[in-house]
């Protein structure tokens, strides 16, 4: 149990290996250490900026839909407008047309009347004329009474 | 042992454990070389490191495996310690503390193996008559640790402070820079000076040597005969377990207290 050459065997036994541990182990499991640090920071940076341009994405979809709903909200509303007019024309000119159509009806019932009054009158007349001879039993002259048969037909 | 017991006395059982295989360099003895202390702590060392060399030389900076891990995990550890206490470069000072660290922790756990397996192999495999396996229960190892530390220690303190600097330290610290308290400063520091690389290495000695007595004194125990084994078995287990920490404790503290002497060193005051 004394000190002896033995410390000095040891002592340089410590410092080989303390060499050894700074030159070829340290340093080495330390540079993949670095680097696996380096990826994973590179990677958590990477998913940062991934996340980023989700949220910005999204953000710019709901955005657009947005504006797209509005879009589709004024066309259809434009659409509605339109269709609106369109019936309201569509009414006024059914309108006219019928009035048009009620106007030429009533235009030709009327002429229609005047004619078979005219028809009527001359029948009329004939008949007058006819009765007349009847009563008269004689032949009217009917050159000679035709200035006063008309002016009985315009009596009529 | 039960064997053994018959023909061996207590003492030369203890001795025969606890007797240092020793080779004569010189007529004086102090070139007495402990060959079972150094052949064991290079074997150690050569296997620790070497397994660490390995491991690192494999070493991916992918997703690592098992074993990478466990490396990792482990010089990781170490350098956290570090990082605690020392703020400067750890190129150095962390190869040196993880040195430290596994080297002790490995030598400690040749306590491990039970005393008389560990005699049967190298009385019968190595053909050596005496063979202590715990270099660290030797006080070569531990004194050749702790007065490396303090060597490392000093030059520090010069490479950082210069001689002008830790000159000042020794005289006007702790108490103050009158002149009147610089011899008791420098008392003070010299204490302190001798104190630390002596509990350093007195400490890790001492509990490496008292656990392999204790070991020793339970087995002797047991070559006494059935009583002796029923209490000396499980006295045996509870102080092997206790052991493990013990072995993980004093590797733990002698790296710590290397840490903090050198990180010491480098401090300005």
């Amino acid at each position: 149990m004394s000190l002896t050459v033995t410390m000095i065997a040891q002592a340089i036994m410590f410092f080989v290996f303390i060499f050894l541990c700074a030159k070829f182990i340290w340093p080495w499991l330390m540079r993949q250490i670095e680097a696996r640090q380096k990826t994973i920071a590179d990677g958590l940076a990477a998913a940062e900026r991934g996340r980023q341009d989700l949220e910005q994405a999204s953000k710019q979809t709901a955005q657009m839909l947005a504006q797209t709903r509005q879009q589709a909200q004024e066309i259809i509303g434009q659409a509605d407008r339109r269709a609106a007019q369109l019936l309201e024309e569509a009414k006024v000119m059914a309108r006219t047309e019928g009035e048009r159509l009620v106007a030429g009806a009533k235009a030709e019932i009327q002429q229609e009347v005047s004619r078979a009054k005219e028809a009527l009158r001359t029948q009329v007349a004939a008949l007058a004329v006819a009765g007349a001879e009847q009563i008269l039993k004689r032949e009217v002259d009917a050159k000679a009474h035709a200035e006063m048969l008309r002016g009985v037909q315009s009596q009529l | 042992m039960f064997m053994a017991a018959a023909e061996l006395t207590p003492s030369s059982y203890i001795g025969h454990h606890l007797t240092n295989r020793t080779i004569a360099l010189g007529e004086d003895p102090f070139w007495t070389l402990n060959l079972d202390t150094v052949a064991t702590a290079a074997a150690l060392g050569v296997i620790g490191f070497g397994f660490l060399w390995w491991v690192v030389r494999g070493a991916t900076p992918g997703v690592p495996g098992k074993r990478q891990a466990f490396v990792e995990l482990l010089i990781v550890f170490v350098d956290d310690q570090v990082k605690g206490i020392f703020h400067g470069n750890r190129a150095f000072v962390t190869p040196l503390a993880l040195t430290v660290g596994v080297w002790v922790l490995l030598m400690n756990a040749m306590d491990f193996i039970p005393v008389d397996l560990a005699a049967w192999f190298t009385t019968h495999i190595l053909r050596q008559h005496e063979w202590k396996p715990v270099p660290t229960s030797d006080v070569n190892t531990t004194f050749a640790l702790a007065l490396s530390v303090w060597g490392l220690m000093i030059f520090y303190n010069l490479r950082i402070k210069g001689i002008g600097g830790w000159s000042h330290e020794l005289f006007c610290t702790p108490f103050g820079s009158n002149v009147l308290l610089w011899p008791f400063n420098l008392l003070f520091n010299l204490v302190e000076y001798i104190s630390k690389p002596l509990s350093h290495s007195l400490r890790l000695y001492g509990n490496m040597y008292a656990g392999e007595i204790i070991f020793l004194l339970l087995w002797m125990w047991a070559a006494t005969g059935w009583i002796g084994s029923l209490f000396a078995i499980p006295l045996g287990l509870a102080w092997a377990i206790f052991h493990i920490l013990i072995v993980g404790l004093q590797a733990y503290i002698f790296m710590m207290l290397t840490i903090v002497y050198v990180a010491m060193a480098h401090e300005q005051h």
